[in-house]
């Protein structure tokens, strides 16, 4: 087994009376995709935003238990949430280019981190859209809005934003569930060439999304983690009937 | 069912009322503009709006008025638009909705916008020129009279505290269209919670606070009750200067004409050239907000 990247202890979470995580521990490796799959309202999602306290910004959330990353805990109270959430970046569902131009987009993160060096800040956007798969798409024009690409690029470029903070961590929230099957392989693509410099953890609807491009895989169900092992265990020969049932598409 | 003859002229004089008076609106709305201009708009020239007024205010122009009416709104907009964008600020960024101080904060918001003008006037001369002017001359002037007396510095810090509640709706209403995923996005970022406001919130909202800003401009524009004590002057041969001078404008300028001149009859063209002034000053104004707050609906509605 890979070096752990993330690791959580017991963890409860409470949107003002309602359970949505019921003692959640999972150890999630670095360089890997791990993918979370499981029928709507498991979980899953809240969980990945558990992990850089985008929750935070939810009135009446509850959270006990420990999320370590790279052996820290990250709900403690001398935790830093912004120099947090550089170190684990988030790619959101439905993308999300602020109404500047290409360039700007994704100089923001680097920007707001004080580096204001035209050389630079050229050096990390290029790097950034490199990685992101989609510099030849926009090299000659990064002065237009990004408003003004596809939805496909606009996510490659949400992508680009986040890795241009230089996290260690990526999460994402079903990045391609709005997308078309093109855009959404491009996407996928993408994703497996990331894990080589980055923690990937992935929540989707789709199956046989997860079962392509992850490494593992965790079954979320009723805010419970139901099974968690490698994605090819997972989904041959599961351990658990509930999983099974959701794979097979019994339920779900 | 037959209706009766009886029901069926009942039906017919009831909205022939409705309408009469619907179109009394529209009537009044001609009548006004129309008298306005054509008593007007031969007093309208290029000397009529840059030249000082002349015999007792019976021959010459407006210039003063104009000038006092600009200076007031500029100083006015200087203190209202970012106080108001600094409480919208905080009213949607972060005040929780419906806790007891956004709720005090909003009630006392609307209290203001409904207090009627006069009193504004009142409470700047107790408040501004009374209280704080007199301090200040006490300990900056050794006692000697400079800021405890009408100036447009208070005029337009009185005229400011009226227009706040207009600034505040609006770039309220102008934050509010910043979606959340932006916020989301910036945050996941690693900016703070104020890089966020600063380089993604307020950049969106530039429209509505501009709305806000033109909206209060052209209320203050018009009104005259908050500065009748607190700065404007019946005449002054000199453009203000500094902030401690009297000033002249466009409305009072047109009560001043209307019942304390030596020849009321004289000066009719200087009233109508100067009402016709303020009406186009405030319709010019009033156009130009609902368009930008038109083009900000249609973004918030994309």
């Amino acid at each position: 087994m890979a070096i752990e990247k993330i690791h959580t202890e017991n963890l409860f979470l409470h949107y003002s009376s309602k359970m949505a995580l019921n003692n959640i521990s999972i150890s999630i490796p670095e360089k890997k995709i791990t993918a979370f799959i499981g029928p709507s309202g498991c979980g899953k999602s809240t969980f990945l935003r558990s992990l850089n306290r985008m929750n935070d910004l939810i009135d009446g959330v509850k959270i006990e238990g420990k999320i370590f990353i790279d052996h820290i805990n990250i709900y403690d109270k001398n935790i830093d949430v912004v120099t947090l959430r550089k170190k684990v970046g988030m790619v959101f569902q439905k993308s999300n280019p602020f109404a500047k131009s290409i360039f700007e987009n994704v100089a923001y993160g680097p920007r707001i981190n004080g580096i204001n060096d035209k050389k630079h800040l050229d050096e990390i956007v290029e790097t950034a859209l490199i990685n992101a798969a989609i510099w030849d798409e926009v090299k000659d024009r990064l002065g237009d809005s990004a408003l003004a690409l596809s939805g496909g690029q606009q996510q490659r470029l949400c992508i680009a934003r986040t890795l241009a903070v230089n996290p260690e961590i990526v999460l994402m929230d079903e990045p391609a569930s709005a997308l078309d099957p093109l855009s959404t392989s491009k996407i996928e693509e993408l994703i497996v060439e990331l894990k080589e410099k980055y923690t990937i953890v992935i929540v989707t609807h789709n199956m046989q999304q997860a079962a392509r491009i992850s490494d593992l895989t965790a079954f979320f169900y009723l805010g419970e983690l139901i099974e968690f092992d490698k994605t090819k265990k997972i989904f041959t020969n599961p351990e658990k009937k509930q999983t099974e049932d959701y794979i097979t598409g019994r339920f779900g | 069912m037959i209706r009766s003859f009886k029901n069926n002229i009942k039906g017919i004089l009831i909205e022939g009322l409705t309408l009469s008076s619907a179109l009394l609106i529209i009537a009044i709305v001609v009548v006004m503009v129309t008298v306005i201009v054509i008593g007007g708009k031969d007093q309208i020239s290029w000397e009529f709006l840059t030249s000082f007024p002349e015999d007792g205010m019976t021959k010459g122009g407006i210039f003063p008025a104009i000038y006092g009416t600009a200076l007031l709104v500029i100083l006015m907009s200087v203190a209202a638009v970012p106080f108001g964008t600094i409480t919208a600020i905080y009213l949607t960024e972060y005040a929780k909705e419906n806790s007891v101080i956004a709720k005090t904060i909003r009630f006392a918001v609307r209290t203001l916008a409904v207090i009627p003008s006069i009193i504004y006037g009142l409470f700047g001369l107790g408040f501004f020129i009374k209280f704080v002017g007199t301090q200040m001359d006490n300990t900056f002037m050794g006692g000697e009279l400079k800021w405890g007396q009408p100036n447009i510095l208070w005029a337009s810090l009185t005229m400011a505290l009226l227009t706040l509640p207009v600034v505040i709706v609006s770039v309220e209403e102008a934050l509010k269209t910043v979606p959340n995923d932006l916020r989301a996005a910036s945050l996941a970022l690693g900016a703070t919670k104020w890089q966020t406001i600063w380089k993604v919130v307020l950049p969106g909202s530039i429209s509505g606070i501009m709305t806000g800003t033109i909206l209060a401009v052209s209320r203050g524009a018009g009104e005259v009750a908050p500065i009748l004590f607190t700065g404007v002057a019946y005449y002054v041969a000199t453009l203000p200067a500094s902030l401690s001078d009297q000033f002249m404008v466009l409305g009072y300028h047109i009560y001043v004409m209307t019942t304390q001149s030596a020849n009321v009859d004289q000066t009719m063209p200087i009233q109508f050239g100067t009402t016709l002034v303020l009406l186009m000053l405030t319709f010019i104004l009033n156009i130009s907000a609902i368009v930008l707050r038109y083009r900000i609906r249609k973004k918030k509605s994309n």
